[in-house]
């Protein structure tokens, strides 16, 4: 029932501010230190627009520049160029206690002089609420996470998932506008992470709050994001759905960096605009011609590079039109499914490598031993252009 | 009764047991010993010179001043009660005599006054050097325990330098024509405080820093996400997260100031005496050991009193907690 409330709460709120932006980033650019060496470009001319209730996430390796540009959002750093916007206002000059934005911290950073009910406080009691509206407050957060009955534990008595409740809860207690969140579930194993997703889905979903959350997990990316933006080297590559990130990269390292997939060189032979996206017919090493998906960015002419993902490429048998053969070289089973390598046939004898994924069935054997020579089936439309 | 009777027929296994316990209890006294000989050498030192000085003290202060110095070995309590009271020669009555009284409460107050001069100080230099780059610190801590390479004596006699009549602060005021007449600086009980937070200055920044070193900074931005200001952040996270230190520090600083010498001695020029110097006199000049013992004694009570009603009330808090 109060589910049912507080989704009906969210959509009156969203229809409100309708598509409204919650934070702008424009062109902004981060250099720590100084002097030629010694300075880290780590955000480079970003521009990004985060809407209103959206679970954005940011997904990216290592020193990619998330957590930097969370730290600008949240007011620890300032920009070197640029400017951010929460709500069509500036930012720029209002110190981290004055924004609207709460941050659940990498390591959580709970205080370890408080207990859980004090930590869960702490923002309202520094915006001076009153002590009612605190303690009611705590107790609708410790059922929000289901942390009731460890209200007056000392944080240093928690497990890692009870702390990284206690820290959303902290963060969320005064009601921010956007809440950050620096891969808050890296330090947790497998099946408590799972756990969390769920969670932390459910509470974005009840609280209606704006969630930027960073990961370097691209399953996690993919399962919990309204929208992923995918960084590298401080520069953002693709903003897009989840679907539209992992069926239609467009640049070869988010290709790369997401799922398993297949990266083979091709002439583009002409273009044709349509109305579910551009494509351009393509023409494979082997000499067939496909339909291909065009990216949103520029496209150099001529040579160009296609990704395939493996469950999206079928077996044929070779000859037939098969748009590529090669040697089966490996077959690895995996539950539901089972990968084929395939050593390609190329102009030099040398065609790289190539994987197809097909679906496992009950009942049926493996059906082609390795070193048979197989053909790949690729139907229009399962190819995707890379800008680079 | 019962229990012993139920357990006999469990322990029935014979030599077997007993040798194994016997074994178990060889085991046990080897090492036991080897736990003695390890506490040796810290025992001695606690005996040779902890127990042993305090004994003899403790002893002397119950017995009678020699005429020359030393003790005549004949019982008595006059030492405790001469602390509080005067005798009179003539009539053999006692009279209340707050003196020494007067002078323990002027050494606590000054000793208070040089921890919270030393604390409002330490603190924010301790802030200051744990918050640089680690590859600094090391150089502002040199810098901290810089004047220990000299003895406290001679810092002490820098200190006079400073203060005196013709010292640099009085020189300079006249030279920029602010004063005519020197101030009177030196030997003054605000002498004795400079030179008591002078003197005590790193035992206070030295813990502090220690302790805000291990502070995690990701705290203080936790904090002020959520919305406190500066002055809420060291009220709510930083003293709280460094008490353990500040506490160790005004423990460090108070406990030798109560009991200082040389700086109310050179910096205080007799004028003001503190419970150092009274103790000092009565082995020297006065020739009244057994007083000195017991004023000595009573000192120690009282630091003793104070540290166990803290952590009494340290522990509580922490329980509580
Ligand atoms: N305070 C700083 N001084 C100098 N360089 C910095 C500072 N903070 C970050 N950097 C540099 O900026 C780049 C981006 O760092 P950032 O912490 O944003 O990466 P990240 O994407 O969060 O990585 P991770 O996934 O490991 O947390 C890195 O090269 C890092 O070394
Ligand atoms: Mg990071």
């Amino acid at each position: 029932m109060t589910g049912d409330g507080a989704a009906a709460d969210r959509t009156a709120g969203r229809s409100d501010r309708a598509g409204a932006a919650a934070i702008e980033i424009r062109r902004v650019r981060k250099v720590f230190g100084s002097g030629q060496e010694r300075a880290v470009v780590a955000l480079d001319d970003v521009s990004l627009t985060i809407r209103d209730n959206e679970f954005f996430t940011l997904l990216g390796p290592s020193g990619c520049g998330k957590t930097t540009l969370l730290r600008l959002i949240a007011g620890f750093e300032q920009p070197t160029a640029g400017e951010i916007l929460l709500f069509g206002s500036h930012l720029e000059h209002l110190p981290p206690h004055r924004r609207p934005v709460n941050t659940v911290f990498q390591q959580y950073a709970l205080f370890p002089h408080m207990t859980v009910a004090e930590n869960i406080g702490f923002g309202l009691m520094m915006q001076g609420r009153p002590k009612r509206e605190i303690d009611e407050t705590v107790r609708r957060m410790l059922a929000l996470v289901r942390m009731d009955d460890l209200a007056g534990r000392r944080t240093d008595q928690l497990s890692g998932g009870q702390q990284q409740r206690v820290a959303l809860a902290r963060a969320l207690a005064p009601h921010p506008k956007v809440l950050l969140l620096d891969e808050p579930l890296s330090a947790l194993d497998l099946k408590l992470r799972k756990e969390m997703q769920i969670e932390l889905k459910r509470l974005q979903h009840e609280t209606g709050i704006t969630f930027i959350f960073v990961t370097h997990d691209q399953e996690e990316a993919l399962t919990m994001s309204d929208r992923i933006a995918v960084m590298s080297d401080g520069a953002i590559l693709q903003v897009g759905t989840p679907r539209e990130i992992y069926d239609h990269p467009a640049r070869r390292f988010v290709a790369d960096f997401i799922g398993e997939i297949n990266i083979l060189p091709a002439e583009l032979l002409e273009t044709r605009e349509a109305s579910g996206g551009a494509s351009a017919r393509v023409r494979l090493s082997s000499g067939q011609v496909r339909l291909a998906r065009l990216p949103d960015g520029p496209v150099a002419a001529g040579r160009v590079n296609v990704a395939v993902r493996p469950e999206h490429a079928g077996l044929q048998p070779a000859g037939e039109g098969a748009a590529l053969t090669g040697t089966l070289s490996n077959v690895v089973y995996f539950g539901t499914g089972t990968h084929y390598h395939l050593e390609l046939d190329g102009p030099g004898g040398e065609g790289g490598r190539f994987v197809v994924e097909l679906q496992n069935r009950l009942g049926a054997g493996a059906d082609h031993a390795i070193g048979a020579r197989l053909g790949i089936l690729l139907t229009d439309g399962s190819l995707q252009v890379l800008c680079d | 009764m019962a229990a012993e009777t139920a357990s006999v027929p469990a322990t029935s296994a014979p030599a077997e047991t007993e040798r194994l316990r016997l074994a178990k209890a060889a085991i046990r006294r080897g090492k036991l010993r080897t736990r003695w000989l390890l506490l040796s050498p810290a025992l001695l030192t606690i005996v040779l010179v902890g127990l042993l000085p305090l004994s003899i003290i403790l002893v002397y202060s119950f017995l009678e001043p020699g005429t020359y110095g030393g003790v005549r070995w004949v019982f008595s309590t006059d030492a405790y009660v001469q602390f509080l009271f005067e005798r009179d020669l003539f009539e053999d009555t006692l009279t209340f005599n707050p003196a020494y009284l007067e002078i323990f409460w002027r050494s606590v107050e000054l000793a208070l006054l040089s921890t919270v001069g030393s604390l409002l100080i330490g603190f924010p230099t301790a802030y200051f050097i744990a918050t640089r780059p680690p590859s600094r610190r090391n150089l502002w801590l040199f810098l901290i325990t810089l004047p220990f390479w000299t003895n406290l004596l001679i810092r002490t006699f820098a200190m006079m330098l400073i203060l005196r009549d013709e010292g640099v602060i009085n020189i300079i005021l006249m030279k920029l024509g602010l004063i005519d007449q020197p101030l009177v600086l030196i030997y003054t009980d605000g002498a004795v405080f400079l030179g008591l937070v002078y003197s005590y200055l790193p035992f206070m920044v030295l813990p502090i820093y220690a302790a805000l070193e291990k502070l995690d900074f990701r705290l203080v931005e936790a904090a002020y996400d959520l919305y406190a200001t500066r002055g809420k952040v060291l009220r709510h996270v930083i003293l709280p997260v460094a008490k353990p230190g500040l506490v160790a520090g005004c423990i460090l600083v108070f406990v030798p100031g109560l009991g200082a010498y040389i700086t109310p001695e050179l910096l205080g020029g007799g004028k003001s005496l503190m419970i150092g110097n009274m103790i000092a006199i009565q082995f020297g000049n006065s020739r009244n050991w057994p007083f000195g013992s017991a004023a000595s004694l009573i000192l120690m009570a009282i630091v003793l009193v104070a540290l166990l009603v803290y952590v009494r009330y340290a522990g509580r808090r922490r329980g509580h907690g």
